[in-house]
């Protein structure tokens, strides 16, 4: 399996971020992946989809995706265009379904405590090794399990058992 | 060495002898859970995997309690979308319209979950069935498609905390405050992808209906699940609505635990979550007098008929609710609505100047029926009080027990049961 690579420009929020931050209870009559997006982190960060690139990377502190068990938080992410999330640890059920729909995400209190707010920032989610190309400094994290990089590339967990 | 319940319903369910924190594991479940919300997509992704058919019919509920009766056109889409699925694929537990309460309050009432389950739920208060003596658990609706396809999922083996309940409980303190003030001491992360066991003597003096609320809000202290070992009082209340046979499993005495906890609940007076963290707590009796719009009675944490007495008799008291409070009263199921209708509790709220609600989970999640406005402030007997929940990002939920509640809603301010 080659390396997957991702690179984007950082979005960084404190601890305890939930699901209905994420994506607000009133927007859940839809399961659209664009619609979702288009309000992502609406109610912790009005502008955040105004601001957002694509291969951007979101930097979040404790219980990230805490709350309610909405799949459609980390859909809103992903379809925002968001290539990974990275966090001093996650909220259980998000961190399901972040791997079940194929968004990466890793725990690095290391990099969390580094990474600064608009930092450019590349993932080697084989090697999980996290470089900060704007400080120049390199951290580390797990490398990302090949079965959940095979979710990933299978585009989730049901295409992924379709698949085997 | 010995095995937690949790440990014991696992192993029963992947062909077993043991199984230990840390493994993982791909039970069979017996029952899968989704509602209105995360139904559509769970659906959707069970088509993505081939299957033509369910795994079983009978163990598969669809609930439909979040955005019902249908909020707008969207939701009333997605109701439809699940309804024609469960008639294709003859889905023995569905419900909608004048069938459905809160998921949460639902099965267990209809002993559609039973002791020594293993269930799954596309909602995070699944939690709450570990009241039974069952092992349960909030997942996402992929986890639950993947389930409705092949009979199983994939779960690492939780660490169990042990919370030993010790002492008398003060007046007006409930299941609710004991779980309040947990997650006060151990906070929103304290038992993150652990099993929370509640067990000591105290135990044995808990209503069903608190041992529900308990188990319910595990996960707003991150937990996997909350569970209590099943007894005579589980006994009592599941025998005549079981509709499996069931089992009572009982962790080891010498079973490994990641840590244990004495809580002396004696210490405990009725709770408040101020916002915006169920972990913000404080006795309700020490809050400056804070003034507020909106009373929520109901959800899968305290809409049941023991709930509604407590309310009721305190509301009863104060005669009418303060004109400066809107009191929505949402029983959570249609039979705890009957129920309360038979007992003169409506009557009670009605004359008070409540307002009454079909069973649904409506304003809790910030829905519908009874949405806030910016700068607006409810005290709800719901579960969550994060920034934005019950509507506008500037207005505030404070979680409380129906006690605290309805006092509150007569005096048009956080206030005590003591005050009426």
């Amino acid at each position: 399996m080659s390396d997957m690579i991702l690179k984007g420009k950082v979005h960084k929020y404190g601890s305890n971020v939930n699901t209905d931050e994420i994506i607000p209870a009133r927007y859940l009559n839809t399961t659209d992946p664009d619609t979702l997006a288009k309000y992502c982190m609406e109610d912790i960060d009005k502008d955040f989809v105004k601001r957002v690139k694509k291969g951007d990377i979101i930097v979040a502190e404790n219980n990230f995706g805490c709350g309610s068990s909405r799949e459609h938080a980390p859909i809103a992410i992903k379809a925002a265009g968001v290539s990974a999330v990275i966090a001093n640890s996650f909220a259980r059920i998000f961190f399901r379904n972040s791997i079940n729909i194929g968004l990466p995400i890793l725990e690095s209190p290391e990099a969390v405590k580094a990474i600064k707010n608009g930092d450019t920032v590349e993932i080697n989610l084989n090697k999980g090794i996290i470089k900060n190309l704007t400080k120049k400094e390199e951290y580390k994290s797990q490398p990302f399990p090949e079965f959940m990089q095979k979710i990933i590339k299978a585009g989730g967990l049901l295409g992924y058992i379709k698949d085997n | 060495m010995g095995s937690t319940i949790t440990e014991k319903i696992l192993a029963a369910h992947c062909g077993k002898k043991v199984v230990e924190a840390g493994e993982f594991i791909e039970p069979k479940v017996d029952i899968a859970l989704s509602n209105d919300v995360t139904g559509p997509l769970a659906i959707k992704e069970f088509r993505k995997s081939g299957v033509k058919k369910v795994f079983d019919k009978n163990k598969i509920a669809l609930v439909m309690d979040h955005f019902t009766p249908n909020k707008d056109i969207l939701s009333a889409e997605h109701v439809k979308f699940v309804r024609e699925f469960a008639k294709e694929q003859k889905i023995k537990h569905y419900y909608e319209g004048g069938n459905v309460g809160v998921e949460h309050a639902l099965l267990p009432e209809k002993g559609i979950v039973v002791p020594g389950d293993v269930i799954i739920g596309a909602d995070s208060h699944t939690c709450t069935y570990g009241a039974l003596g069952a092992f349960s658990t909030g997942v996402g609706s992929t986890d639950v498609a993947a389930a409705m396809a092949t009979g199983k999922v994939w779960f690492k083996v939780p660490q169990s905390i042990k919370f030993v309940l010790t002492g008398k409980l003060n007046k007006w303190v409930s299941g609710k405050d004991i779980i309040l003030y947990i997650i006060g001491l151990i906070g929103v992360d304290g038992a993150l992808y652990q099993a929370m066991e509640f067990t000591g003597p105290l135990c044995k003096k808990l209503t069903m209906a608190d041992r529900f609320t308990i188990a319910n809000m595990a996960i707003e202290a991150g937990g996997k699940s909350g569970i209590f070992t099943p007894d005579e009082i589980t006994e009592k209340y599941i025998a005549k609505r079981a509709q499996r046979k069931y089992k009572f499993y009982t962790s080891d005495k010498d079973a490994k635990y990641h840590k244990t906890l004495e809580i002396d609940c004696s210490k405990i007076y009725p709770q408040v979550s101020l916002p915006f963290l169920p972990s913000n707590t404080k006795a309700a009796k020490d809050v400056k007098k804070t003034y507020i719009d909106q009373v929520v009675i109901g959800s899968c944490t305290n809409g049941r008929i023991e709930d509604l007495r407590v309310a009721a008799a305190i509301i009863k008291k104060g005669k009418k609710v303060n004109p400066n409070v809107r009191t929505l009263i949402i029983p959570a199921t249609p039979d705890v609505f009957s129920q309360a209708l038979a007992e003169g509790l409506m009557k009670i709220f009605m004359d008070a100047g409540c307002i009454i609600s079909a069973p649904t989970c409506g304003p809790c999640l910030g829905g519908h029926m009874g949405i806030l406005a910016a700068g607006e402030r409810c005290v709800a007997t719901t579960n969550r009080n994060f920034t934005g929940r019950m509507g506008h990002t500037k207005s505030e939920v404070i979680l409380s027990n129906p006690a605290v509640a309805a006092a509150s809603a007569i005096k048009g301010y956080i206030a005590t049961p003591d005050e009426i």
